[in-house]
């Protein structure tokens, strides 16, 4: 998938919709028997691999799963604790699954924000007058492109530093935006969109783009 | 996918509809509420609501650049805008040297074409009054406070319709975006 993730932002710098479609690439399952040779710690709500790094598993992988089943943070799905489980041996052998923890929407909402704070600050760093904010943000692993409209409201999409066309794509989010999210009467300025129609329409628009790279004449 | 491409001017049914959908809604807020200026404060405010969504709309389809002087502005209105969604132009000419009031001259409103005159107990209704809402909540939604008025109304007797836009001056709050 060479565009990872998609973020609105609303005027005020809250964030109002993301979408992720990245595959995580580091992911590894494993069976172990008792006792761990791993050293997990907890921190942040989640359990991290902090020593004992082999096989794909890394120090900063969080446990993902346990046996098949996605943990709950720090407890398993059913209530028990992960360290707790992993520290009984009548629990062994168990099947526990580890990867790059993802961003949960409370730190995707501080990121956006931020980002939006930044944004601003970097229109007003610039010497000419009357510039636009940060348009691209570029690592060697991924760009960032953000469209501010003229209304404030910024469309921010992460992709593969090689994928073309996303100026394009940039602006059929906006009209895919002005569309669903704002011709639906039910759904208020400035909130969370939560419209099947967006969401469809949305990952639609993502898929051609990665196919062509653009959306052709007349768009 | 391809429909979404093609944003040509609506055909001459859709508008029918639109227009009656329109009459409705004003006879319906008469019946609702006994006087004149309560219909077109209701009027205003729905439009004000269509305007916010309008322009995120008309921004998304037609990628006008940033303006910059309110005369740009008020052109683009007559002539993109006003294009796009109801299929007339209504010509500006300038006006007070301030540079900050404009009027945009409609002599053929598709909205009220079909309506001869006010009834008898509702000389003071401005008919068309969701479009001064629409163009100060789009303006608005841009950082451009304004207050849009009808200074003349084919309805009332006079020879065209005229929507007057005044630019309210702004507190210099963000210089980023004083430039519009």
């Amino acid at each position: 998938m060479a565009i990872f993730s998609v973020f609105v932002v609303n005027k005020a710098g809250g964030l109002i919709y993301h979408h992720d479609s990245y595959a995580p690439r580091a992911e590894a399952e494993k069976t172990f028997s008792y006792p761990l040779d791993l050293l997990l710690k907890l921190h942040d709500e989640r359990v991290l691999v902090a020593f004992g790094q082999r096989d794909g598993i890394r120090v900063g992988h969080a446990v993902l799963a346990i046996n098949g089943t996605d943990v709950n943070g720090k407890y398993t799905y059913d209530g028990k604790e992960v360290l707790e489980y992993l520290g009984n041996p009548a629990n062994y052998p168990v099947s526990i699954r580890f990867g790059r923890p993802r961003l949960t929407s409370n730190e995707k909402l501080m990121l956006a924000s931020m980002f939006h704070s930044l944004f601003a600050i970097g229109s007003q760093l610039s010497p000419e007058q009357g510039s636009s904010g940060i348009e691209m943000l570029e690592t060697d692993t991924f760009k960032l492109h953000c469209f501010q409209t003229l209304t404030g409201i910024k469309f921010v999409v992460l992709a593969d530093p090689r994928q073309a066309g996303i100026d394009s794509l940039l602006r059929k989010i906006y009209e895919i935006y002005s569309d669903f999210a704002l011709k639906n009467p039910f759904y208020s300025l400035e909130m969370p969109i939560r419209c099947e129609l967006f969401d469809q329409n949305l990952k639609l628009a993502l898929e051609v783009a990665e196919k062509a790279g653009t959306f052709g004449p007349g768009s | 996918m391809s429909q979404e491409f093609n944003r040509g001017p609506a055909p001459q049914q859709n508008k029918d509809l639109f227009i009656l959908t329109y009459g409705a809604l004003v006879a319906q807020l008469c019946k609702d509420y006994e006087k004149d200026e309560d219909v077109n404060k209701y009027l205003d405010k729905m439009g004000y609501g269509i305007g916010t969504r309008l322009v995120e709309d008309f921004l998304a389809q037609s990628s006008v650049r940033r303006c910059h002087s309110y005369s740009e502005v008020t052109h683009i209105i007559a002539e993109v805008a006003f294009k796009i969604y109801l299929g007339v132009t209504p010509s500006v000419p300038c006006n007070n040297s301030s540079r900050n009031e404009f009027s945009l001259i409609l002599d053929k409103n598709p909205l009220s074409e079909f309506v001869g005159e006010l009834p008898a107990g509702r000389s003071s209704l401005c008919y068309c009054s969701l479009l001064c809402g629409i163009i100060r909540g789009a303006l608005e939604m841009v950082h451009l406070a304004a207050d849009v008025t009808f200074l003349q109304d084919k309805l009332k007797g006079d020879s065209v319709t005229e929507i007057g836009i005044t630019f309210l001056k702004q507190p210099e709050e963000k210089k980023y975006r004083r430039k519009k």
